[in-house]
């Protein structure tokens, strides 16, 4: 990082220079983000919609990303310079990594996102924000962590569950309902999709599972074995037994009213 | 005003690849091999913090004799090119081919400046493949020429004498506990003709394994991985000891004067 930003300081994505323009440019947009986690790990899933206004700009597009072997990245906002950023944050990851012949810190690397979401605050001023959700395990806690942060770079440690994106208030809802501090690793596996279902439900960014097209929403768990991203026949069979029952009751399970 | 002494450049080089080669000649020697699977480093090293291997990309191997804080300089120039490139291109734009060309540049320009001492490095640059055929393996010695080796090189100070017993033994397709069992054995034999022994914890082992399901192949075999290899090795036959395994690997006594590996020069 520090050597590309002396060598060639224009491919940092903070260091372009913006065309003026007037009003917002349009560009797709990913949409909503989940995480929640459980004892010996943390869930991190994303739906596969991207807008562009009140267009569907794909269909198919992945959020989600590994940034190392113990932490992982979900997108919202620019898809474009959103996976950009993630791009260069995994080479600085393991940029330092291979240097150094250590990993960083969880905390080190949630820091490090937060200094490269706000270099894109130019940007974000006009429109093209990037607000990503960072999830990992802390090998030195043992125990999984989330990190959601805002368009500044803030960047605030959240317990449990969090969410981000167009469709974040439904999705963080939905877990508040549903969330307990003693899930297994395949009930917060359903919860985060529980949850995508009713962001899809209420957001009209957020795509819902396709069963015509066998497109399901992207779920990966980190625990101390490392990252590991469900294969789609997994996350179709979660998608599809939670469809099953939203057959019968469309809102989804009710939790308990006192 | 004094007139500088003459010296003729042939001199001038000779003095300097004679200063270099003492300097790699006083640290450990080190090998490189293939295995079935993939490619191991192994060597002696008494420190746990200071590596002589390392990861330079997800199939691309570092290892290096001599002065630790010159083949460190060259490691992390290393590093920092892959991932430049990486990031740039692809990651499948990163080879080990245009990565000795650059060290094998640097270490030119340097072993020729006037200004600059040589540097008293040997690298190995090594490539594992999807399959065995797809490896690579070269060795930069100080002045910066580039050998293209096959299935087993050995740098540092008793090289010679180590790569040509290994020349004798190594055949394709070895499992990684015969490639160890054999690279310890060939770093054991003292120049003299001696042996000595070499204890688990000083061993410094790394692999390239290319059935790793992950994009970063590069391994480092430590505490108990490395000392269950080395019970298999201690317990299994000696197959490698058999010197009619040499046919299918056209080796000769020294791997300066190999006729199979080809020295390239910069331009």
């Amino acid at each position: 990082m520090d050597f590309l930003s002396d060598q060639s300081p224009e491919m940092l994505p903070g260091n372009r220079s913006l065309p003026p323009l007037q009003g917002a440019i349009e560009a797709p947009h990913g949409t909503t983000i989940v995480s929640a986690s459980f004892p010996g790990g943390v869930v991190l899933a994303g739906d596969r919609r991207a807008t562009m206004g009140n267009m569907i700009a794909q269909r198919d597009i992945e959020k989600v990303f590994p940034a190392d072997e113990y932490s992982a990245v979900g997108i919202a906002g620019t898809a474009g310079l959103a996976v950009e950023m993630v791009k260069l944050f995994q080479l600085e990851l393991e940029h330092f990594e291979k240097v150094e012949g250590a990993q960083l810190s969880l905390e080190g690397k949630a820091n490090r996102l937060s200094t490269m979401i706000r270099s894109n605050l130019a940007m974000a001023m006009q429109g093209l924000a990037v607000v990503p959700l960072f999830a990992g395990y802390d090998v030195d806690r043992e125990k999984g962590r989330i990190f959601s942060y805002d368009v500044t770079g803030g960047r605030s440690e959240e317990t449990g569950y969090a969410a981000t994106g167009s469709g974040s208030i439904f999705a963080r809802n939905a877990m508040k309902k549903l969330y307990r501090e003693d899930l297994t690793e395949e009930q917060a596996l359903t919860l985060v999709v529980q949850a995508l279902y009713d962001a899809a439900d209420d957001d009209s960014a957020t795509g819902g599972p396709d069963v015509a097209r066998r497109i399901y929403p992207i779920v990966t768990v980190i625990t101390d074995e490392g990252f590991r991203r469900l294969t789609d026949q997994e996350s179709a069979d979660i998608a599809r037994s939670i469809l099953e029952r939203r057959l019968e009751q469309p809102d989804g399970p009710r939790a308990a009213l006192l | 005003m004094s007139t500088p002494f003459y010296v003729s450049p042939q001199q001038a080089m000779a003095d300097r690849a004679e200063y270099a080669r003492k300097g790699i000649a006083r640290g450990r020697s080190l090998v490189v091999l293939q295995y079935a699977d993939g490619i191991v480093f192994v060597g002696e090293n008494p420190s746990r913090a200071l590596h002589k291997f390392s990861e330079i990309y997800d199939r691309i191997g570092f290892a290096a004799a001599g002065k630790y804080n010159e083949y460190e300089n060259l490691r992390i120039g290393g590093v920092r090119y892959a991932d430049l490139r990486g990031y740039t291109y692809d990651r499948d734009d990163v080879t080990a081919r245009g990565l000795a060309n650059v060290y094998a540049q640097t270490l030119g320009t340097i072993f020729s400046s006037a200004a600059e001492k040589p540097y008293e490095v040997e690298l190995v640059v090594a490539e594992v493949g999807s399959e065995a055929d797809g490896d690579q393996i070269y060795r930069l010695p100080h002045d910066g020429s580039i050998v293209d080796e096959h299935g087993s090189v050995a740098v540092g100070g008793n090289a010679e004498q180590i790569s040509s017993f290994l020349d004798q033994r190594h055949r394709d397709g070895m499992t990684l506990a015969e490639a160890l069992k054999l690279a310890v054995q060939a770093l054991s034999r003292e120049p003299g003709g001696g042996e000595r022994e070499i204890p688990a914890e000083r061993l410094e082992v790394a692999v390239l394994d290319r059935t790793r399901p992950q994009q970063r192949k590069f391994k480092r075999i430590v505490g108990r991985q490395l000392a269950r290899l080395l019970d298999t090795e201690a317990a299994g036959s000696t197959p490698t000891d058999a010197p009619s395994d040499t046919e299918d690997h056209d080796s000769t006594d020294s791997a300066d004067s190999t006729p199979d590996s080809t020295e390239e020069t910069d331009k």
